[in-house]
């Protein structure tokens, strides 16, 4: 008896300690595959920046820092510039934050504030749904749509400005619809998604007891998102809107289709630019090796390092909301 | 040119991919976009007849030049001749293979197809954005007849690198010393005035959309899209429309016979009815091919489309290359050699 319980006992040790060492074992297989993983991602990214740096080598050792400040674009001298793509990129983010923060902020306003509850999971989709859409998608129809109507009915409104002394500059009329205008008006509407949906989440985020005792003092809606609900979310704010920057920064197709693809800054807001995505996308094709191509890879350098400062930034603004 | 980057780099795989398999049967190229129309027309044929496929990715002359120097395909083909040195550098040789003709086209309200004549310097002027209004008086003084009105022209250009613009910047430079001495002819150059668009039909459809444009493609896509085309006074000082005869007379006035690796430009050649914006694409093959087979299977798939494909060229509206300068092309084709031996004559016939 006490041998069979004995014999019983050990049976289930050893067939315990099996399973535990299958089980070890599956952990550490796991705890290596899932190493491998992250180590893999820190690899590309290392890989993409060291290649890009190779690769820009022969540029970055011939114009050096000059490449940044330079505008002349030339194939036949041989002289590759930055400024006129670094200009597009960051005037058409800039003119996409300064119409899709307000947009944003008001959708997202609207759906935590004032939506009627039936109304909420209609609009927050829908806004959602704008995210999905391809980008050449958003191309196409800014090329098709977009910018023919805003030639026919928008630019020659804004155009009369131009009797305005200094910024009547800024509304010369190209006559065409592919221009840094309508290029920022197709950002804004592609980072909308992502700066609405970040608000809205961080807008929730305001204890219901601050909004509900702000009401209960007889504040209006108003007062209390600007008195409240803003100054509570302030950072969180801010990094959702560095995140639609980056967005901005970095898209291709949609610009490429609508920018208008000139080398040459102009006051105007109609006339055609260009942005760095855009020229690499137009031009990496054909371009002869030598200087022509790592110019570009040095483009693709400059873009990187703008979007990764934009991203730390939010990054580390999002982290210190949440800490606060 | 219809790709980027992406399309590029897909067609690299993709052909890479293809020599690795054993699809050896068909025969790979890349590049010129021109042509590709023509390409496609040809292979059906060449493969009903004899089973073997044609993978022509049409991502550009710039790229198929890549591509061949890489020997990731078996030939490329470019709308720009490659100069004598490039061509000994890799071990290339070119021969032409179709002509054609590129328009300008326009937009311009109240003019009908075919109302407008232009000559070179006022071309260069417009695309210099030193003209621009369509009553400026260099344009009315070609079209006394015509009205023209007082709007701003929107001058569109390719934005990607393309054969197209190495033909039409050519020809500006031509008529216009200024143009040849700051802005130069090339695949992509320095444009002062204008939109870039991306492709020939980039390039149509914006000047389609746009009040007051002017644009240039290759005829196809004019005629296709039905785009109102002007009219060019060429360098005998006629006046021609653009038509296949028109093109057929300045290809015909070409030196082919006197030109080193058959490196003629075709713009602006004399002759009452040579249409003066014509252009040619030329096929690029090793003359050491690694694949002696594949090579030869490409050289007989160019002489069947030299010899039975005149008449879908002819109906696509592009030239074919007439016989006695197919006769100079296959006698150069003894250098593309394998072994010592010539790998045409080897394996065909």
């Amino acid at each position: 008896m006490a041998v069979t319980t004995s014999g019983t006992f050990d049976a289930s040790q050893t067939a315990m300690s099996a399973k535990a060492r299958q089980v070890i074992l599956q952990d550490r297989i796991f705890y290596y595959l899932a190493l491998a993983s992250a180590v893999l991602v820190v690899l590309v990214l290392v890989g993409v920046m060291v290649s890009l740096i190779v690769g820009a080598w022969p540029a970055l050792s011939h114009s050096g820092l000059s490449f940044l400040w330079t505008e002349r674009w030339s194939k036949k001298a041989q002289i590759f510039g930055a400024l006129a793509p670094i200009y597009g990129t960051i005037v058409t983010s800039v003119i996409a934050m300064i119409i899709g923060i307000p947009v944003s902020f008001g959708i997202a306003m609207f759906l935590t504030e004032l939506c009627p509850q039936p109304l909420r999971r209609p609009i927050g989709v829908a806004v959602e749904l704008l995210a999905g859409i391809p980008s050449i998608i958003y191309g196409l129809w800014g090329f098709f749509y977009l910018a023919p109507w805003l030639a026919a009915h928008f630019q020659p409104v804004f155009g009369a400005l131009v009797v305005i002394p200094v910024i009547g500059a800024l509304f010369v009329d190209s006559g065409s619809g592919l221009n840094l205008f309508t290029a920022s008006l197709i950002l804004a509407i592609m980072v909308l998604p992502f700066i609405t949906s970040i608000t809205r989440d961080v807008f929730q985020t305001v204890p219901t007891l601050l909004r509900e005792s702000a009401y209960g003092m007889g504040m209006t809606t108003w007062e209390v998102v600007r008195s409240i609900v803003i100054p509570y979310s302030r950072v969180g704010l801010v990094g959702g809107v560095m995140l639609g920057l980056g967005r901005a920064l970095g898209e291709t197709m949609a610009v490429t289709f609508v920018i208008g693809n000139s080398h040459n800054i102009s006051a105007s807001l109609f006339d055609p630019a260009t942005t760095i995505s855009a020229t690499i996308a137009n031009e990496f094709a054909e371009a002869d090796p030598g200087l022509f191509t790592a110019s570009l890879l040095e483009l693709g350098l400059v873009l990187s390092i703008i979007t990764f400062i934009v991203l730390a930034l939010a990054k580390w603004l999002l982290v210190r909301g949440e800490i606060k | 040119m219809k790709t980027a980057l992406l399309a590029g780099a897909a067609a690299a795989v993709i052909s890479l991919a293809m020599s690795g398999a054993a699809l050896a049967a068909d025969i790979t190229g890349a590049g010129s976009t021109f042509i590709y129309p023509v390409f496609s027309k040809w292979a059906d044929a060449y493969k009903a007849k004899t089973g073997i496929g044609l993978n022509y990715q049409s991502i550009g002359s710039g790229a198929g030049i890549k591509q061949v120097e890489a020997k990731t395909v078996t030939f490329g083909a470019t709308d720009k001749p490659l100069s004598d040195a490039e061509l000994t550098k890799n071990g290339l040789v070119q021969f032409p293979m179709i002509q054609g003709g590129i328009v300008p086209i326009f937009n311009i309200d109240g003019v009908k197809p075919g109302g407008l004549v232009l000559d070179a310097p006022t071309l260069a002027g417009i695309y210099q954005g030193k003209i621009k209004k369509w009553d400026d008086a260099a344009i009315k003084a070609l079209n006394p007849s015509v009205t023209l009105p007082s709007a701003p022209i929107v001058v569109v250009h390719r934005a990607d690198g393309s054969g197209t613009t190495f033909n039409f910047t050519t020809y500006l430079g031509q008529g216009s010393q200024d143009w040849a001495d700051n802005i130069g002819a090339d695949t992509t150059v320095e444009w002062p005035a204008g939109v870039g668009a991306k492709g020939s039909d980039g390039v149509a459809n914006t000047v389609k959309q746009t009040a007051g444009a002017i644009g240039y493609v290759e005829f196809a896509y004019a005629a296709q899209n039905k785009l109102s085309y002007a009219d060019m006074k060429n360098a005998a000082g006629k006046t021609v429309e653009p038509s296949l005869d028109s093109f057929a007379a300045a290809a015909s006035s070409a030196d082919w016979k006197n030109a080193k690796n058959f490196n003629v430009v075709i713009t602006n050649q004399p002759g009452d009815n040579s249409w003066p914006i014509a252009a040619s694409t030329w096929v690029l093959i090793h003359t050491q091919p690694d694949d002696a087979a594949a090579a030869g299977e490409a050289l007989k798939f160019f002489d069947w489309a030299y010899r039975n494909g005149k008449d879908d060229a002819k109906g696509l509206d592009y030239v074919a290359i007439p016989d006695s300068v197919v006769t100079l092309i296959e006698a150069s084709w003894a250098n593309i050699t394998s072994g010592g031996k010539p790998v045409f004559a080897a394996s065909a016939m």
